[in-house]
């Protein structure tokens, strides 16, 4: 496999850049731009660093009204939109192109109401993730989905993206902790959808917005669930000599009708670089670790953690170990989610994101590990267990092309492999430029196509993040037809 | 009497489409025919049935997952789920009997196409959200896929969840995979008795603003309470106030004593058993409380849960009408008596001030064809549905007027 390849840019806008920004600055104002080349430099890339592009120029709307002001512009000028949140995207989703104006809305991060009573909190989509439920922690309430990067990423990438977390397994994913939105498609129309209630009648627009990642509006607002927190949550840690001993342990907890709130996996290589940077108490002699973590009273939690000690003694596990306190449980949390950063500190990394049916786990393993032996790579996989969702880090070395480009076809056969075995491309990350060109795996045309007719009853010039999610050949005949459409420059 | 079309296979459906595209005939799309009285009523030149399309296609409990063909009934899933003390997490209810059709007809893909959500839809989530794929064949009659068998899968747009709630409009669902769950071990339900409807919707949504996983938060008014078949209660003559906890029998125990200590201000409760409260909870999702009645129509409203009494009181002052809370009051079921609109008039301007939406689940065939059956669309959402009928549907063959009169 090769370098993702990304349609060579208009030269129209480029060569009106000065004029296009003049126009906008008196529609939202000079301070909501950035064309300059040091502040563009800023937005070249997102998390998935291989892959930079300068945008044209970079537009920080403080409101909805100003974002349907640009998005009006664009379509009347055939201009692409990058939507854009905190460029936590680890699958391209937020690449600039050089002919397209980045809108971000990080700017737009206020919240706008929390009511209680109701459970739902209104805001704008710029804040950050872990800022809702820093907001709502006075009153023992949270928001649910918590990606890894919840520190730093925003509520618009996370439903750009539908993003999860170790959590989900209990809370579901973003779309299952939204309730309305206001989103504002590429003609400056704004549409609100669903509300503040827990269904809405009609075709379920909520559901193709959320997880669209930027294909066919800007989300501006969002209306999320909050929800009480549990009394307390505890996790506990097992260590098996192999791998699909593990998986099959997961598999007894979950047949004795036990939901944790999360199952994390991490195997021998993991475990050394996270014990290392968090000194959670990591068992360093095991093949695979468990993190198990169960919720409610003190008295609920004990007698839980006993259920699943009993349902894993006959998988004869290395050890057991319950956390002695909170301090210990934040350590092997913080061990966890920073697995990514952890990795990075030693060694570049690609980081994967296959769903697998849990069932397909031994073997997944161990196709992974020749994949990549294959290549002369080294991984190391973290995985949530309990919904199947793998992450595979691909050891290499940026530096070197030939390591890069073999660290993304080990990472494309990994990704068939998830295919081939009943899972999926992409769990949490979304398809971005990364997934793109394997659409096709998992999807025929005609399932493409179905997307495609979507993407163009929102977005019918094809003008917002185009040359993303849809293999450029599928998307060929739209994305031309835009360009035929495009009215000559002012 | 009209042709019916009983497809047994994917790809002899797709032909059948096809056909009607080439003969350009429309087609009303049905499963087993238990939702017929609901919706629009469809005057088309065929009717196509899942009911063919029958049967399970994958069951793996320790994934908590399970694939059936759209036209297998929902009692054989449950009964299938019920040998593994597995269930469906969204405790689908039924409207068939409440509109004059028989009971136990409904199908798994009518659960999904409708997305006909229970109690426990106000902590466990709605059918829309445990879908995890689909298999259907659109108006073009191209068989497409969306989702897959996995719990967490962002791959594409998500046109699975999309097609739910869009009542057979835009394709044919052929198949399902959906997420299950364990059955709890024990159930127990608070029952405050008493309450006026507002006092009773602060009970419960401050239950769920507790740490106890509320799992059913319903109200049933003096009147509505009196037509249960619970005798005890039933036999009360008061206006029932309903929580619902679920887990290990020890965690139910102690659970339902802080709750009961977190809400002691509003009184002492009844407490009942897994049993009793199992038998409740059944009834409750039959909707038998709302029996079928030519003489009454029937709204289905949803609502910010805090606002359900304020929309019933206003609608009250217009007409005699009769509610039952779900959702912690943001699901009302609203009996009105049988009219030239239904009380449309009112029960919309009613819900618009206060934001929500409201559909007409039951009245005659003559009041369906004229009143709006659904929410009234504002024109920028009109213009996407319209957009999504084209692009899955574009010849209108497909259930054409089944939720709106030209979609």
């Amino acid at each position: 496999m090769s370098r993702v390849a990304m349609p060579e840019p208009d030269a129209g806008p480029l060569q009106r850049r000065s004029i296009i920004v003049d126009d906008l600055a008196r529609l939202v104002g000079r301070s909501a731009l950035i064309w300059d080349e040091d502040g563009r430099r800023a937005y070249e890339t997102d998390a998935l660093t291989a892959y930079r592009s300068m945008p044209l120029l970079v537009a920080l709307p403080r409101s909805t009204e100003d974002v349907s002001k640009i998005l009006r512009y664009c379509y009347d000028n055939s201009l692409k939109v990058i939507p854009r949140g905190a460029g936590t995207s680890l699958c391209g989703g937020a690449l600039p192109t050089e002919d397209a104006v980045v809108l971000c809305v990080s700017k737009m991060k206020r919240i706008l109401d929390v009511d209680y009573a109701n459970r739902t909190a209104r805001v704008e989509t710029g804040i950050t993730n872990l800022a809702i439920s820093g907001k709502v922690a006075e009153k023992g309430f949270f928001y649910a989905p918590d990606p890894s990067s919840q520190l730093a990423c925003t509520l618009a990438g996370n439903l750009a993206m539908n993003s999860g977390g170790a959590h989900c397994l209990k809370y579901g994913v973003t779309t299952h902790n939204v309730l309305g939105l206001k989103m504002v498609l590429i003609d400056g129309t704004i549409v609100d959808i669903g509300g503040t209630c827990l269904d809405a009648p009609g075709y379920d627009l909520l559901s193709l917005a959320i997880g669209s990642e930027g294909q066919l509006g800007v989300i501006t607002e969002a209306t999320v669930r909050i929800l009480r927190a549990a009394e307390g949550a505890r996790p506990m840690m097992l260590g098996f000599d192999a791998p699909e001993v593990a998986g099959a342990c997961v598999a007894a907890i979950i047949g004795a009708g036990i939901i944790p709130v999360a199952i994390e996996y991490m195997d021998r290589p993991a475990i050394a670089v996270c014990e290392a940077y968090a000194s959670a108490g990591y068992p360093l002699d095991v093949e695979a670790l468990l993190i198990v973590e169960v919720e409610g009273s003190d008295t609920e939690i004990a007698s839980l953690l006993a259920k699943i000690a009993d349902i894993a003694q006959p998988f004869a596990p290395k050890s057991i170990e319950i956390s002695a306190d909170a301090d210990q449980s934040a350590r092997i949390w913080a061990g966890r989610k920073a697995a990514f950063g952890a990795i990075g500190r030693i060694s570049d990394y690609y980081c994967m994101d296959g769903t697998i049916p849990l069932g397909a786990l031994p073997h997944v393993l161990t196709r992974i590990s020749e994949i990549c032996d294959g290549y002369g790579l080294k991984v190391a996989n973290i995985f949530h267990a309990g919904d199947g969702n793998l992450h595979p880090l691909i050891l290499y070395d940026a530096n070197d092309p030939d390591s890069n480009e073999k660290a993304e076809a080990a990472g494309a056969e990994i990704l068939k492999l998830c295919v081939e075995v009943g899972g999926c491309l992409t769990g949490e990350h979304g398809v971005g430029i990364e997934k793109r060109d394997l659409m096709s795996v998992q999807f025929s045309q005609t399932d493409l196509a179905v997307q495609m007719r979507l993407k163009s009853v929102f977005d019918p010039a094809w003008l917002l993040n185009a040359a993303k999610v849809f293999p450029l050949a599928s998307s060929e005949p739209m994305r031309a037809a835009m360009r035929f459409e495009a009215p000559a420059a002012a | 009497m009209t042709q019916m079309l009983r497809p047994a296979a994917e790809w002899e459906l797709q032909s059948m489409i096809a056909k009607l595209v080439t003969n350009r005939q429309t087609a009303e799309v049905v499963g087993n025919g238990a939702l017929r009285n609901a919706g629009r009523a469809v005057d088309a030149d065929v009717v196509v049935t899942t009911a063919s399309l029958r049967g399970l296609t994958l069951y793996e409990p320790t994934e908590l997952v399970m694939s059936a063909r759209s036209g297998t009934p929902l009692a054989d899933i449950e009964a299938e789920l019920g040998l593994r003390d597995q269930m469906l997490p969204f405790e689908p209810i039924d409207m068939g009997p409440t509109t004059g059709s028989p009971g136990g007809a409904l199908s798994i893909g009518g659960v999904f196409a409708t997305n006909a959500s229970g109690a426990r839809r106000i902590t466990g989530g709605s059918a829309r959200d445990h879908l995890l794929g689909l298999r259907a064949v659109n108006g073009r009659a191209e068989l497409f896929k969306s989702g897959g068998r996995v719990m967490k899968n962002v791959t594409g747009l998500d046109v699975a969840r999309g097609l739910t709630g869009s009542w057979g409009t835009l394709a044919i669902i052929t198949e399902v995979t959906f997420k299950v769950v364990p059955q709890p071990a024990a159930t127990g339900t608070l029952v405050y008795t008493g309450l006026p409807d507002d006092l009773a919707v602060e009970v419960l949504t401050t239950a769920l603003g507790t740490p106890f996983e509320v799992s059913g938060a319903a109200h049933i008014p003096r009147r509505m309470a009196a037509r249960l078949k619970l005798v005890a209660l039933a036999d009360a003559g008061t206006a029932l106030t309903l929580l619902r906890l679920e887990n290990f029998p020890a965690a139910v125990s102690e659970r339902q004593a802080k709750l009961q200590a977190a809400l002691k201000v509003y009184g002492t409760p009844m407490l009942l058993d897994t049993a009793a409260s199992r038998a409740l909870w059944r009834e409750l999702r039959s909707l038998s409380i709302l029996p079928y009645s030519a003489d009454t129509s029937l709204w289905r409203i949803s609502c910010a849960p805090t606002k359900g009494p304020e929309i019933v009181a206003s609608i009250q002052k217009s007409m005699k009408a009769d509610a039952f809370y779900d959702w912690s009051g943001g699901l009302v079921w609203l009996e009105v008596p049988t009219a030239a609109d239904a009380g449309s008039a009112d029960v919309r301007r009613a819900v618009a001030v206060r934001g929500g939406y409201a559909t007409l689940v039951r009245a005659s065939p003559q009041v369906r064809a004229t009143v709006e059956v659904f929410e009234p669309m504002k024109p920028e959402i009109e213009r996407l549905t319209r957009g999504m009928k084209t692009a899955f549907d574009p010849a209108g063959i497909l259930n054409r007027g089944r939720m709106y009169a030209t979609i």
